[in-house]
């Protein structure tokens, strides 16, 4: 019994460990309520986009020697924002948008980069992320960004569901949709930025887009779906870690295995619309 | 399209005083004067002028793509216009919080994770303002408006497990909820069976009975002959505009859907069919 306890004690006596928890929870709880949005928009392609064209900002960042987040979460919103400009004159569609954009940033990055001779770990922990590294001044900037991004959210939760929901009833309302659609947008891009750190560039999309997904099996409504999306995503960052402590693998893959893990558990048993669930009750409603 | 089946409408809502709007006032709702509007340089309106008096219920018909959910854009204000003017109540100016509007079903998201009452409860945002939080009298004025499209006990439902013909009836109870005075309703009875239709026509008359006005783009000439004050037929400017029965002859109707339209007019009532 005292050896279970040890076990699950043990990894957190390890200061940088305790770091990578606090910092991946946060993460992912703030990353689960923006990504409720991003899923039931449609969104996740935009999703994978943010993080990738936040590297043409981290590299020059990197060549400015400034940075490397203020960079990244610039590129990112500044990306963002021209998606929505770019989309809504209505000339291409807006995954043709964000195709276009995301790439041409991203490329720009590895354009500035391969003109550094010196590569250091840090610009590679952008794309495969760094949550075993983070400082104490990540945890706090990544606490305070999330903690306005979650009061954002809150102060203007009516004006965003109602855009989301009919964007063409929000406006004959007098809502300032376009301010709305990007500021949206803007807190998509800051909360890539932040997952950044925790899962770098390419699997960040996983923290927006998973456990909001898994929360929406299991709910009926919006603020729900957001609490439980979270939940999902600090248990993620939990289990997640135990698996890279004791199996010795990579923490961010771990952390987004989990919660593709806890999808699939979700997708298979979800009660009323879960997989297993509509096998055994579907064929008695049909008789 | 229009339905051929002489038998739908329903004979409870014939009406018997078809020249007498239970809450015309003498003034008009909404005037449009030479409106021209379109898309990248095609115009969708072409020079549309109308009138729809005040407690009047309007139905606004024409074919797929002769620019009926851009006229109800236009007036809405979600449209700019080429050139042209619309006068809501008199004046120029958009009076948004007299102003309902339900969109399209398809246009709608159906499976947003939204109660009934979330969705209703929306109308009451743009009295709001920014940040501001739904009241207890806000959500009064909700449920209120949930009773009087008789859903006030799937409240709690989400949206998307409701009927078509009940998720119609939401979307109108949202406008209600607004405490609008002027209702543009884009394709209601689209896809519904008759007997949504006929409860969505006799929420119509009630609201038109307690002093609204609606205009109600749709399909279905049966329910606009039968039921309506006034009808426009647009295709992309106004064919013609006036009593349902003064308009709906064949000459203009097939104008209106370029194709050929069968009448049929038993006692005061017209059913149209196609061939």
């Amino acid at each position: 019994m005292t050896e279970a306890i040890d076990l699950l004690r043990d990894p957190w006596s390890l200061e940088f460990m305790r770091r990578a928890l606090l910092a991946a929870m946060v993460v992912s709880a703030v990353a689960a309520v923006i990504g409720s949005f991003v899923i039931l928009k449609g969104m996740a392609f935009i999703g994978d986009a943010l993080p990738h064209a936040s590297f043409g900002g981290v590299a020059v960042a990197f060549v400015l020697g400034a940075n490397l987040y203020l960079g990244g979460a610039i590129a990112a919103v500044l990306t963002a924002i021209l998606i929505g400009f770019v989309s809504r004159r209505g000339l291409i569609k807006y995954d043709t948008a964000i195709g276009i954009l995301f790439v041409g940033a991203f490329a720009a990055g590895i354009l500035i980069i391969s003109r550094q001779n010196n590569y250091t770990p840090d610009l590679f922990s952008f794309v495969f992320g760094n949550v075993l590294g983070v400082s104490w001044n990540d945890v706090w900037t990544t606490a305070a960004l999330s903690a306005v991004i979650l009061l954002l959210v809150l102060l203007f939760y009516k004006e965003i569901l109602f855009v989301a929901y009919d964007p063409s009833m929000a406006a004959a309302s007098g809502l300032p949709v376009a301010a709305i659609q990007y500021g949206l947008l803007a807190l998509i891009g800051v909360t890539t930025v932040i997952g950044l750190q925790t899962v770098g560039i390419v699997l960040v999309v996983a923290l927006l887009v998973t456990p909001a997904a898994t929360a929406q099996l299991l709910t009926r409504r919006l603020p729900p779906m957001m609490a439980v999306g979270a939940l999902v995503g600090v248990l993620s960052s939990l289990v997640g870690l135990y698996i890279a402590y004791y199996a010795d693998v990579a923490a961010s893959a771990a952390i987004v295995l989990t919660a593709t893990g806890f999808f699939a558990l979700a997708f298979l048993f979800a009660p009323g619309r879960g997989l297993l669930w509509q096998r055994r009750f579907a064929p008695a409603e049909r008789a | 399209m229009a339905s051929g089946n002489p038998a739908l409408p329903p004979p409870s809502l014939a009406l018997e005083a078809q020249d007498v709007w239970a809450g015309y006032n003498g003034s008009l709702a909404l005037e449009a004067q030479d409106v021209w509007a379109g898309y990248n340089g095609y115009p969708a309106l072409e020079g549309v002028t109308f009138n729809i008096e005040t407690g009047c219920l309007g139905g606004l018909v024409g074919p797929n793509g002769s620019g009926k959910s851009t006229l109800l854009r236009v007036i809405l204000g979600l449209h700019r216009p080429w050139r042209g003017e619309i006068r809501l109540f008199g004046s120029t100016e958009r009076p948004r919080r007299r102003l309902g509007y339900t969109p399209q079903s398809e246009q709608v998201d159906w499976s947003f994770p939204v109660t009934v009452l979330d969705v209703v409860l929306m109308g009451r945002y743009g009295r709001l303002g920014l940040v501001r939080r739904p009241t207890k009298a806000d959500r009064e004025i909700a449920m209120g408006a949930l009773e009087s499209v008789r859903l006030a006990d799937l409240a709690a439902r989400r949206i998307g497990e409701l009927s078509g013909g009940q998720q119609r009836r939401a979307l109108v109870a949202r406008a209600l909820a607004q405490e609008a005075d002027l209702l543009l309703l884009d394709e209601p009875l689209a896809g519904l069976d008759a007997t949504s239709q006929h409860d969505l026509l006799a929420l119509f008359e009630g609201l038109r009975q307690k002093g609204k006005t609606l205009i109600v783009a749709t399909h279905d000439l049966s329910c606009v002959a039968a039921d309506f004050d006034h009808a426009i037929l647009l295709n992309r400017r106004v064919v013609a505009f006036g009593r349902p029965k003064e308009v709906f002859t064949e000459e203009l109707l097939n104008a209106t859907f370029e194709r050929h339209l069968l009448l049929v007019r038993l006692g005061d009532r017209t059913y149209v069919g196609h061939d």
